[in-house]
């Protein structure tokens, strides 16, 4: 259809004409194409990173405009090293990712573990199994506040049910014991089905003649899971670890809407004890700096993980 | 697949790992189920102890999610007969409707944002993605990397001069602001996506395109659009659930106008903190339209959710 109708429109100028006058040159089109997304990402994503450079330098606050910024040096970095707070909310942070990645990893790869053995079917539960990671963290951590009510809420009285304690005894979001693991709960139920994937992309990756070979040199199964599965599907897990660990290091929307950082700061991840910073207490220099940290940390993180990634991949 | 393969799976091991997915499928979908079941609840069955499987569904609700309403007298509700259905409902409580609540607005706020940044991705991020498939762009590795690591950066980091540069520029709060925030945002991907896409389209096709005096700009239209719609088109639901889910930068930018429905929804709890059928019932209308999709173009999501890592 669209190749007649282009054979009209070419047929009806000399060719060499239509290239000269309509024809801009490759490299002119590579640019165009190019420059507006490079300029939003300018504009949105490098112009404010600079400008949270520069900020950090100064004790500006964004709700009083009147008084001007002084340039104060390093005295927001020392203070945010040196504050013992911080670190308590780097160590809640640690604790969220450790888990959230222990369990995610474990749970989600014995998922594609045995949707890999082709049942029947095996399609639609997957797509079943995704639901939870394509909806709103902020909604999700709002209604699961809502199962973990202490008195009426469903996860309390399964508990409860499956444990004979009271389903009152106990508060999810309320005790300082229990807060950082009801996150853990959540953000598992939530992500687990994208390290599944991550999982089942790598499984589906090894070609049956391997296996075939094996079984030939007769090989037992556990013997084949060990030296064939797990080193081939190993790079994509370590894959799925750096995405999830990124996003957990990012962590606000489902934690905020949750807990809010509490009991006290126990939940207190460092996204949102940066918010508290930013837009509660207004202390933008300050808060300027702290994310500078956090994003100089996830980003050194992420390139020594790719580089350990890199080599795994090579073997 | 051969008829018989020393590699698959017996019939009783399909039946085993079939089972346990099953039961960790229906676990999973407890919380959701739960929370639709809620929306049909009246706020007392919402609350009661042990918690009810069985009850009267009601829309409370909804109506409740929809309207705003006041307690009236009971002269002026006698005198004032209910008007229709939902009238009749919340006149059980003495009230009656006084008007719409803000939650219409705001899911459409969440509509016009969703398709108008992913709209805008799409345009900039398939143009982008043809150039970096096609051409040799000086630096190219390089600008991929730094497309993609924009994405590294917490939310609230980048809120920061974002607030700061939005209120000089009078962008807080406006439909516009939002959209070319989450344009950016998912820019990244989209390039990302659609370059594997396109890379994967024959050079042949355009070559043979140009060969007829198609100009270049004609063959990317005529010929390479139409080859990579699929592609496009599950970009595009990846950038919609993106702009469509995302809260930090709704939370902190917005708050009348353009507010979309995330940090709305947990506002909706009501007098008493009591109201969880409503909230239950907005959280069910905005998070189905997701669902329903995920289900139906599940073959094309699964490379948007490994984030392109996974080709195939």
């Amino acid at each position: 259809m669209t190749d007649t109708l282009a054979d009209k429109a070419a047929g009806a100028t000399p060719k060499r004409v239509v290239r000269k006058i309509r024809g801009l040159s490759d490299r002119a089109i590579a640019w165009i194409f190019v420059a507006p997304t490079i300029f939003l990402l300018l504009a949105i994503n490098i112009f404010p990173l600079i400008w949270t450079i520069q900020l950090s330098f100064t004790n500006f606050r964004a709700n009083r405009l009147t008084r001007e910024p002084e340039f104060i040096g390093l005295r927001n970095y020392e203070r945010i090293l040196t504050d013992s707070d911080i670190w308590l909310n780097m160590q809640a942070t640690a604790h969220f990712l450790f888990w959230t990645i222990a369990l995610q990893v474990l749970i989600g790869f014995t998922l594609a573990w045995l949707i890999n053995k082709k049942f029947k079917g095996n399609d639609l539960w997957t797509t079943i199994i995704v639901l939870p990671m394509m909806l709103s963290p902020a909604v999700v951590g709002n209604f699961w506040k809502f199962l973990y009510q202490p008195q009426i809420g469903l996860f309390n009285y399964i508990v409860a049910f499956f444990t004979g304690k009271e389903p009152s005894s106990f508060e999810m979001l309320g005790s300082v014991q229990l807060a950082p693991w009801s996150i853990v709960i959540v953000d598992t139920w939530m992500w687990t089905p994208f390290v599944m994937l991550i999982c089942l992309a790598g499984l589906r990756s090894i070609p049956d003649y391997i296996y075939e070979a094996a079984e030939v040199d007769r090989a037992s199964k556990l013997r084949q899971f060990f030296t064939i599965t797990i080193p081939m599907v190993l790079p994509f897990l370590m894959l799925a670890v750096l995405f999830r660990g990124i996003e957990n290091f990012k962590m606000f929307d489902l934690v905020v809407q949750l807990t809010g950082g509490g009991p006290g700061s126990t939940t207190e991840l460092t996204s949102i004890n940066l918010k508290r910073e930013a837009f509660e207490k207004w202390r933008t220099g300050y808060a300027s700096a702290y994310a500078i940290i956090l994003f100089v940390t996830v980003f050194g993180l992420a390139s020594i993980y790719v580089k350990a990634l890199n080599k795994v991949k090579e073997r | 697949m051969s008829a018989f393969s020393i590699t698959e799976p017996s019939q009783r091991s399909k039946w085993v790992a079939g089972s346990l997915v099953i039961v960790y499928a229906l676990i999973t979908m407890i919380p959701l189920a739960w929370i639709m079941l809620t929306g049909f609840k009246s706020p007392s069955d919402a609350i009661s102890y042990p918690p009810k499987v069985v009850f009267e569904p009601t829309l409370e609700g909804y109506v409740n999610l929809f309207t705003t309403r006041t307690r009236q007298t009971q002269d002026f509700l006698d005198a004032n007969p209910p008007q229709n259905w939902a009238d009749e409902i919340v006149r059980e409580y003495d009230m009656v409707i006084v008007g719409p609540s803000k939650f219409g607005e705001r899911f459409l706020n969440s509509v016009i944002i969703g398709f108008g940044s992913t709209f805008l991705s799409i345009f900039l991020g398939t143009l982008a993605a043809y150039a970096f498939s096609r051409f040799k762009i000086p630096l190219a590795d390089d600008l991929l990397f730094f497309i993609l690591s924009t994405r590294m950066m917490p939310p609230i980091a980048v809120a920061i001069p974002i607030f700061l540069m939005y209120r000089n520029l009078g962008l807080s709060d406006t439909h516009l602001g939002m959209i070319l925030l989450y344009t950016a945002v998912n820019i990244s991907l989209a390039v990302w996506l659609l370059k594997g896409f396109i890379d994967e389209i024959p050079r042949e096709y355009e070559e043979a395109a140009l060969i007829d005096g198609y100009t270049r700009f004609q063959a990317f239209y005529k010929v390479v659009l139409p080859q990579a719609a699929t592609g496009i088109a599950s970009t595009a639901i990846f950038c919609l659930i993106f702009a469509w889910n995302e809260y930090a930068f709704a939370v902190l930018l917005t708050s009348a106008t353009a507010q979309t429905a995330p940090p709305f929804i947990p506002t909706i709890i009501g007098v008493g903190g009591l109201d969880w059928p409503a909230v239950a019932a907005g959280a069910t209308i905005f998070l189905l339209p997701v669902m329903i999709f995920t289900i139906l173009l599940r073959k094309h999501l699964l490379r948007g959710i490994t984030f392109g890592a996974v080709r195939k």
